[in-house]
């Protein structure tokens, strides 16, 4: 189950998503990044209560990350705990996401992408 | 130690499964960090059955069953009837395929061969079994 949130904020569309990102609701992530991507040009995930994310979780973050970069749209996400993290570094993805801390290192990351 | 766990082939199911893979592993004193990755192998697994080989399809079923053998390992056996797919020979995509071509499938089992140890498919008689097998 997964409930998530958006809002923006000067420009930037923030995603706040809560619970667990699995074969079942990984369908709610990529329906909210699409959308963002049609409203802003920076995107923050604000994943500090993702409690859970499967390879279904991952494939919607990797899934965009072409299309992020041809229409020159930034995308950061931060707040991960070390769980969820980990998933995202067995296969090496924190190298290719944009991964911070908090929400202010996500803002000005922002502003150095 | 051996459990077991049956449940329909439908997505909402996969929260049930990982809750009850939480609590044998927790009963076991797993660390969390092998707990997690463990859970999330079986996850991917179990997903993929109910999407590729079952369609989604509530009346059918698998059953889930966890051996923990302490100081040794565990094992566990995911059962089903139907087209079993070779969790072995899968020939896994390049991250860099999975980006250009924009997949948003082709990690779960490549998650799957990272975690455990050792991963196989025996079939018999149109009983599909994947055992996994994670040293601890």
């Amino acid at each position: 189950m997964v409930e998530i949130l958006s809002d923006i904020t000067d420009d930037i569309y923030k995603i706040q998503v809560i619970g667990e990102v699995d074969a079942s609701s990984s369908i709610h992530l990529d329906q909210s990044i699409n959308e963002a991507t049609k409203k802003s040009k920076m995107i923050v995930v604000d994943c500090q209560e993702l409690e859970y994310i499967s390879s279904a979780g991952l494939g919607v973050f990797m899934s965009y990350i072409n299309e992020l970069k041809e229409k020159k749209i930034k995308m950061v996400l931060f707040g991960l705990s070390e769980k969820v993290r980990h998933v995202f570094q067995i296969l090496g993805l924190d190298q290719l996401l944009n991964i911070v801390n908090s929400y202010e290192e996500a803002k000005n990351l922002m502003n150095e992408l | 130690m051996n459990y077991k766990l049956n449940f329909q082939c439908s997505r909402d199911q996969l929260g049930h499964v990982r809750t009850f893979l939480n609590d044998v592993l927790s009963k076991h004193l797993i660390p969390d960090k092998e707990k997690n990755e463990m859970v999330l192998a079986i996850d991917e697994v179990c997903a993929n059955l109910i999407i590729h080989s079952h369609n989604c399809d509530p009346d059918e079923s698998i059953v889930l069953k966890v051996n923990v053998e302490e100081n040794k390992g565990i094992t566990f056996e995911i059962e089903d009837h139907g087209d079993g797919f070779n969790i072995k020979d899968y020939k896994e995509p390049s991250i860099n395929e999975i980006v250009t071509q924009r997949r948003k499938g082709g990690m779960g089992l490549m998650l799957v061969r990272r975690i455990m140890d050792n991963v196989e498919l025996i079939n018999d008689q149109g009983k599909n079994t994947y055992r996994l097998f994670k040293k601890i």
